[in-house]
């Protein structure tokens, strides 16, 4: 049991250590480039932070979903060659995650918390407990949640409408970066293939 | 437990790792368990130690269930219960597995040796269960890398393969009622021509609406969602959907048809995607969209716009209405959350009145299938069961306004249009007997 115990911390060392040597190989979506692992400590709400890929691995990853947002983090690999339009892209992927995953995780919040609070007032105004006498929790039928699910919705609607608007125009920035830098790359590899044929 | 009532400050603590559910909190155990392990009063770190070890279960399973995406079973202990009495957590602990085998505190017979063993142990179980919740959170972490064995069926995700199969059957069946005799080559390339149109319009679709999917359940594991394709390839996948798809249908079989299809993909993608989160209205441009494949089966036919495709038309218009305000009725908590502006949130009456009214409708259209010599007289004749039925169940649905109810009217949905187009295809009118028609009245 003792061995167990030193050499799933010997594994855990030895992941750190890979982690700090690959540092400028991978970037999280703590908020701007070039997040260092041995800073992952100090971002303890960001699930990227805290996982890092494998060294020889060339590509981004993307995790299970977050517990508040529901939004999957990827976590951008940072070419060794990469071009100012590629850092952009990344930058601007990574600023979209952050945003992204402000929203959904402060909404779903909202939606829980306004959630028990109307079942909280409607089971008080039956004159229940929140607990039955089984101990199960009480919950309401989808019909007497409407009145709630549909005050969330109009309450939210302006929140949504400006969330819907910059998602698009994100979404559509993001596609045609990757456009750009795909057809910049193959730009390039032609342009060496020229130069090998020409030596 | 009066060891508990005794002592202030395990309660104090204990209550001080009931706030502590956030996963750093796994790690941080060991480290305070060792802390409390230092206390002089043996019999107080006894029950600190079985305490801390409830607490160790509870946020362990708190994690375990927060890792699941799933909006309906409540990950995070909800600011209510939170208020609650401590005592009250015990029955939480009771439906989890049971605690790893501890010697029971008989706290006067345990000697320091014993204890120090059990102790060890629980360290050794802590920093396993610790590192293992880690390496399984790890696993699921996944290469963003495009496996070419996984496209087909990635593709086939995107594009919705079966609503595509669903809409090329109505084309098909629009293309079969025409009254002219069978093609089967203009067959083929009409199929073939709405299918990739759909495909594109449908790749578009999920590409508009990711961060929306990942909230919803029925939604959460498309490819997009999982990242198991980029956008610049879904959106090039689309692009190269459309373009043969609608120079198909243009080039190789008439343009009025190309024209309803790159319509329909506008349709579907411009005006019903965004509008899903603006105003219910999203769900009659929705039924359009859905009435538009067969109309474009006929034209591909006949080359024309007639009656007789705008009946078909009519009937699938009227069919999206039950099927859509049904499955609807059960979605209404995940409509809520993401901000989709549908009828069964904001409008519910209206909406089984919707759906109720266009059961109805359907029975009013078979009967017109006729006149407009679309089918024979058997059809509506033939077709009244089903009508009926549904309309029964639209009635229920209107009446009751519960799972249930709107459940069965959605999987009646499901079989009732194959039913009904087989039935108009059966009484389809007969090139012959217009003939005859034609040359008497002469």
């Amino acid at each position: 049991m003792a061995e167990a115990a030193a050499a799933a911390v010997r594994a855990g060392r030895r992941v750190r250590h890979v982690c700090s040597g690959t540092r400028r190989c991978f970037s999280r979506a703590g908020g701007g480039a070039g997040l260092l692992a041995a800073e992952r400590g100090r971002e303890p709400e960001s699930r990227a932070s805290s996982f890092c890929p494998p060294a020889h691995s060339c590509n981004d990853w993307i995790g299970p979903p977050d517990s508040q947002s529901n939004l999957r983090p990827i976590v951008f690999h940072i070419p060794k060659n990469e071009s100012p339009l590629g850092r952009r892209l990344r930058e601007f992927r990574q600023e979209t995650q952050v945003w992204n995953q402000q929203f959904w995780a402060s909404q779903n919040v909202s939606f829980r918390k306004g959630k028990e609070e109307f079942i909280y007032s409607r089971l008080k105004a039956k004159g229940l407990e929140m607990k039955g006498e089984t101990g199960q929790k009480v919950t309401l039928s989808a019909e007497e949640m409407a009145d709630f699910y549909k005050d969330f919705l109009s309450k939210n609607f302006k929140k949504h409408m400006c969330y819907n608007r910059e998602w698009y125009k994100r979404n559509f920035t993001i596609t045609f970066l990757m456009g750009q830098v795909a057809f910049e790359r193959a730009w390039r590899r032609l342009g060496w293939k020229k130069t090998k044929v020409g030596n | 437990m009066s060891a508990a009532r005794r002592c202030g400050p395990p309660r104090a603590l204990t209550g001080l790792f009931v706030w502590h559910l956030p996963k750093p909190a796994v790690r941080q155990m060991p480290c305070k368990f060792m802390h409390c392990c230092g206390v002089v009063n043996k019999r107080w770190i006894t029950f600190q130690h079985l305490n801390f070890l409830k607490r160790m279960y509870v946020t362990q399973y708190n994690k375990d269930l927060s890792q699941q995406a799933k909006p309906k079973s409540d990950p995070v202990a909800p600011p209510f219960l939170e208020k609650k009495h401590l005592g009250q957590e015990k029955t939480v602990i009771r439906e989890i597995r049971p605690v790893s085998p501890l010697h029971p505190p008989s706290s006067e017979t345990l000697n320091r040796n014993e204890f120090k063993a059990v102790n060890s142990a629980a360290v050794v179980e802590d920093l396993a269960t610790a590192v293992g919740a880690e390496s399984k959170e790890e696993k699921q972490w996944k290469e963003m890398k495009l496996q070419l064995d996984d496209l087909p069926g990635i593709l086939a995700r995107l594009s919705k393969i079966k609503l595509t199969a669903l809409v090329v059957s109505t084309a098909s069946a629009g293309f079969a009622m025409a009254p002219v005799p069978f093609d089967l080559t203009c067959f083929l390339l009409t199929s073939i021509g709405t299918g990739l149109a759909s495909c594109a319009a449908n790749s578009i679709n999920q590409f508009f609406e990711v961060p929306f999917d990942s909230n919803m359940n029925r939604t959460k594991n498309r490819p997009l969602v999982r990242g198991q394709i980029s956008p610049l390839l879904a959106v090039s996948f689309a692009a190269s959907c459309a373009v043969p798809g609608i120079a198909l249908l243009t080039l190789g079989v008439n343009p009025l048809t190309g024209a309803l299809g790159a319509f329909n993909i506008f349709l579907y993608t411009c005006c019903y995607t965004p509008m899903k989160r603006m105003s219910i209205i999203n769900t009659w441009v929705g039924a359009v969209v859905g009435a538009i494949p067969p109309i474009m089966g006929w034209t591909a036919a006949t080359g024309s716009l007639d009656a007789g495709a705008l009946l078909l038309g009519g009937i699938l218009y009227s069919w999206q209405f039950p099927h859509f305000n049904a499955l609807s009725w059960g979605l209404r908590e995940d409509y809520s959350r993401g901000g989709y502006c549908m009828m069964s949130v904001t409008h519910p009456a209206m909406c089984r009145r919707v759906a109720l009214r266009h059961c109805l409708a359907l029975i009013g259209l078979s009967t017109v299938a006729p006149i407009l010599d679309v089918t024979t007289w058997n059809f509506p004749l033939i077709s009244l069961p089903i009508n009926l039925y549904i309309s029964y169940l639209g009635f229920r649905f209107y009446r009751d306004a519960d799972r249930s109810s709107s459940r069965k009217l959605f999987f009646c949905s499901l079989w009732h249009l194959p039913m009904l187009l087989l039935l108009m295809l059966t009484c389809k009118k007969s090139l012959l007997e217009k003939e005859d028609k034609s040359e008497l009245f002469s």
